[in-house]
């Protein structure tokens, strides 16, 4: 009984596989309808079912295949074209096969399900149609030389004995049973299993052609193969730094060749487990379609490189979020047909999936034509759902806005539906997508569309990394987060990296870097050698870039990683661990697990110093920050640094005038400017060019508060020691020994603005 | 406890322990170690033992004895667990005992709370008394003020 459910696993797994591929070829065929090979294969699949399945007793599901193979028999052989109709049954059809197939599966029968009008259906079809073609060439009957061809492989088999076929013939030529196989049971001459065997025999050779020569592996052993490997890199990597020593030629060759073997074995292992992407994507033409249908809409869905290559482990696990981030597309990216035509866009929405490699990377871009993320209404969700402040709302730019979609618990659909919208999801794709490495991006624009751009690693098991050094220990950093390096002398180290209050930052390009120094995330001590270069390692984690300051760049490496124990497990700076060339063991930092643990992740990006200061400051909220800045008469004044959205620069050009106002265009908004000096009843403050703004926001609303100059940013626990007589000030107190006004924004702004507080449209006043 | 075992035993500051043998992989010599910055301080390092990676524990640091003086080198003694080999960093070898059910007892009410946690009981053999480590408890990272910044 064992082997014969061993013939029926078989049989599931290989029907299982045929169907997936139906699928694909069903889609080809729609497009190409007289594709002859795409038909051709389609029947021998179910040809191949419908066999096996008469063998091993399940009639319902022979009787189903039957009808349907018919019909494609009719088809390949171009006596009637494929048409809507034919197709709606074929795919009836493929759904009936799978369903009985499921319950074989579940229950090792066939189900009570009645499959019967879908046969009648398909042998109208067929009978229908024949009739139809008036031209209809009397074709062979099909495979006239299969049985005894059939028979002949039996009996060169030696699983049965001429006679016996030429019996079974006899009766089949007689009697009423199409398939020899079936007799030949029944007249106990043979096993089934033989049967089903010689059949897949004979399809496979008849297959050749397309269905190459392929073996079934289990993916355990191609696991262990990959680890054998791992092992055998690692030792090639410590022969090659021993090779160095050496002088022996002989040796010397032996060990290039045992390199180049090496790396040509590496890469096949990794090729077997390489599947393309293609297999994933192959359910989504029909996922589309029905999700479509149920929304009302028209989606046409464009795959672009299928072929593009991914290890098996990772294609597993970028399933369920791409499937996520499709239904998203369709049910709130794409509209309804009537509103895209209101909004001039083709009625049709399109869908488009892109794979490629770049960079030994793998990146996968969903993309709708749909009406793109409305940021304004993420940004009151997040607010009412109370994931974040409004004073970290206030201070995200476009791109942060956007990423909001991946907080836990926040869905911009209006309502429910039973395909998306329950506030599950983006934040589970985010989290799956970075479980295997990978980042994921989002892209959006406002009636033109959202696009997601997920960067994922070829394979997971074996991975470039660069090899730094800090206090003397070598640490691993994965390739994948790594964008450049930067190396200073001694002498520009005192020039370029500013100290913004114990935030070291460095000018990129004139953007400025936060930087981390790795001995102080690693609690290593600091160096003592001031005047020693400096190497910046210009990392990225969740699409924000940090400076990591090290001691040394050695060089790069393929690295096997391996994870750490279990007590070791809590440490969120380490991705795992690897043996280097010598045999000794180094750690992998944790980019990711860096950034958040230095507070990065919170900050912005690299925009304004204020942001990037912000994670810093975040980390001892038990102080306030205050930004100092001067303001007239060389008075100090200070306000809450978590007023301040930004600080900005303007140049007289770009200044403009509405009203009795200055203003300036920014961020698509008008933005009055106030002179600090004149609002506190000064003399005219001066105009400097550029001059300074530090941008205040209040319940959505922003103005420029000019300024003669910023100070600085500080920490410190304040007490405000004297009381102030003149108008919006807080108080004074002492800050960095200097004595310093506490200023009343809000004071100032209700008596020169009183229109400011009354939160109405979005755009900021203009004019009194 | 009445059957007798066998024991691995190693000595610790001037104290004699044992572990199952069945609970032992392999003993061998001090390994270059890899510390591991931020982790608990019990944890030593990491060391490569024949391309498996494996985690070394410092039993002085565990049962919260004096580190070992600068210069002498400890012995591995690799315990297997169900998330694969870990090493126990004790002072010195000693032999496999075969150890008498009937000198089994548990652990005097008197010692530490560390012994209490970390012993299974004690044999009396010849001329010592052997402590039974309890190597499950022992792997657990131990109070969470064990956390240390760096070694």
């Amino acid at each position: 009984m064992s082997e014969l459910d061993d013939i029926v696993r078989d049989f599931l797994v290989e029907s299982h596989e045929g169907l997936d591929r139906l699928d694909n070829e069903m889609v080809v065929l729609e497009e190409r309808p007289d594709e002859k090979e795409t038909l051709a294969s389609i029947f021998r699949t179910i040809h191949t079912i419908k066999g096996s399945s008469g063998f091993l007793g399940f009639g319902k599901l022979g009787k189903v295949a039957h009808a349907g193979e018919n019909l494609l028999a009719k088809l390949r052989d171009g006596t009637f074209p494929l048409d809507n109709q034919i197709t709606d049954s074929l795919l009836a059809m493929f759904d009936a096969v799978r369903k009985i197939l499921e319950r074989i599966e579940q229950t090792g029968g066939e189900g009570d399900e009645d499959y019967s009008t879908l046969v009648q259906q398909l042998t109208l079809l067929l009978d229908g149609r024949k009739a139809l073609s008036v031209a209809a060439t009397p074709t062979p009957p099909p495979d006239s030389a299969a049985p005894a061809l059939f028979g002949e492989a039996l009996v060169a088999k030696g699983v049965t004995s001429a006679t016996s076929v030429a019996r079974a013939l006899e009766v089949q030529r007689t009697g009423d049973p199409p398939q020899l196989g079936e007799i030949l049971v029944e007249h106990g001459a043979i096993q089934p299993q033989h049967v089903v065997e010689t059949l897949r025999e004979q399809s496979e050779q008849r297959g050749a052609a397309l269905t190459d020569q392929n073996i079934r592996v289990d993916v355990s052993l191609l696991d262990r193969l990959m680890n054998l490997v791992g092992e055998l890199v690692l030792a090639r990597n410590q022969i090659l730094q021993f090779k160095v020593q050496q002088e022996d030629a002989q040796f010397i060759a032996t060990t290039q060749r045992l390199n180049l073997v090496t790396t040509e074995l590496q890469a096949g292992v990794m090729k077997t487990r390489m599947q393309p992407i293609g297999n994933v994507w192959g359910k989504f033409p029909r996922v589309v379609r029905d999700l479509a249908k149920s929304c009302g809409k028209q989606v046409r869905l464009e795959l672009v490189g299928k072929e593009t290559e991914l290890d098996k482990t990772i294609i597993e696990a970028i399933k369920d979020p791409l499937t996520h981030i499709v239904r998203n597309s369709i049910d709130h990216g794409i509209e309804r047909p009537e509103v895209r035509v209101a909004a001039g866009k083709a009625p049709e929405g399109v869908l488009a999936m892109r794979a490629y490699h770049e960079g030994g990377q793998v990146n996968i871009e969903i993309k709708d034509d749909g009406a793109g993320i409305a940021a304004e209404r993420l940004k009151a969700k997040a607010l009412e759902k109370e994931l974040v402040t409004a004073e970290e709302v206030a201070r995200m730019g476009e791109r942060e806005l956007l990423n909001l979609i991946f907080l836990p618990g926040l869905s911009t659909a209006a309502k429910v539906t039973d395909v998306s919208g329950r506030g599950v999801g983006m934040d589970v794709v985010r989290t799956n997508i970075e479980r295997i490495g990978g980042t994921v991006d989002v892209f959006s624009e406002r009636g033109r569309g959202t696009t997601l751009r997920i960067k994922i690693p070829l394979t997971l098991a074996i991975i470039p990394a660069l090899v730094v050094t800090a206090s003397g220990h070598r640490f691993a950093i994965p390739q994948v987060s790594l964008l450049e390096l930067v190396r200073l002398e001694a002498d520009e180290v005192q020039r370029e990296i500013e100290d913004l209050h114990g935030a070291p930052v460095y000018r990129l390009r004139g953007r400025l870097l936060p930087l981390l120094n790795l001995r102080t995330v690693l609690a290593f001590g600091c160096r003592k050698d001031s005047e020693a270069a400096v190497n910046i390692v210009v990392l990225q984690a969740d699409g924000r870039q940090f400076g990591l300051l090290v001691d040394e760049i050695n060089d790069t490496e393929e690295i096997v990683v391996k994870p750490l124990g279990k007590l070791l497990k809590g440490l969120t700076t380490f991705a795992g661990a690897t043996i280097m060339g010598d045999g000794r063991v180094a750690l992998i930092l944790d980019v990711q697990g860096i950034s958040q643990g230095a507070n990065l992740i919170t900050a912005s990006t690299g925009h304004s110093m204020l942001e990037d200061n912000s994670g810093t400051a975040q980390a001892k909220n038990d102080r306030s920050t205050l930004l100092l800045f001067r303001a007239g008469e060389s008075r100090r004044l200070a306000i809450p640094l978590s007023d301040v959205a930004r600080l900005e620069e303007f140049g007289h050009k770009t200044l403009e005038r509405a009203g009795d106002r200055a203003v300036v265009q920014y961020r698509g908004e008008i933005l009055p400017l106030l002179h600090v000096s004149s609002l506190m009843g000064d003399a005219k403050g001066e105009w400097n060019d550029p001059c300074q703004v530090v941008v205040y926001s209040n319940g959505g609303r922003s103005v420029g508060l000019v300024v003669e100059n910023i100070l600085d940013i500080v920490e410190e626990s304040y007490v405000v020691q004297t009381r102030a007589r003149s108008q919006g000030v807080l108080g004074s107190t002492v800050i960095q020994g200097r004595v310093t006004d506490l200023l009343d924004v809000d004071h100032l702004l209700r008596q020169h603005d009183p229109g400011f507080f009354v939160t109405t449209t979005e755009s900021a006043p203009v004019g009194t | 406890m009445a059957s007798s075992q066998q024991l691995c035993t190693f000595h610790l500051e001037r104290l004699f322990f044992g572990v199952s043998v069945q609970e032992v992989q392999e003993v061998i010599r001090y390994q270059e170690m890899t510390p591991v910055p931020l982790a608990p301080s019990v944890v030593s390092g990491l060391i490569n033992l024949r391309g498996q990676i494996v985690t070394a524990i410092d039993l002085r640091r565990r049962f919260g004895m004096p580190d070992r003086e600068t210069g002498r080198l400890p012995m591995n003694v690799v315990v297997r667990t169900d998330e694969g080999p870990v090493s126990l960093l004790v002072d010195e070898i000693g032999d496999v005992l075969e150890a008498d059910g009937d000198h089994f007892e548990a652990v005097p009410p008197t010692l530490s709370k560390e012994m209490h946690e970390l012993l299974r009981g004690v044999y009396k053999v010849k001329g010592a008394l052997l402590l039974v480590l309890d190597t499950g408890r022992a792997l657990q990272s131990g109070p969470p003020a064990a956390r240390a910044p760096n070694r």
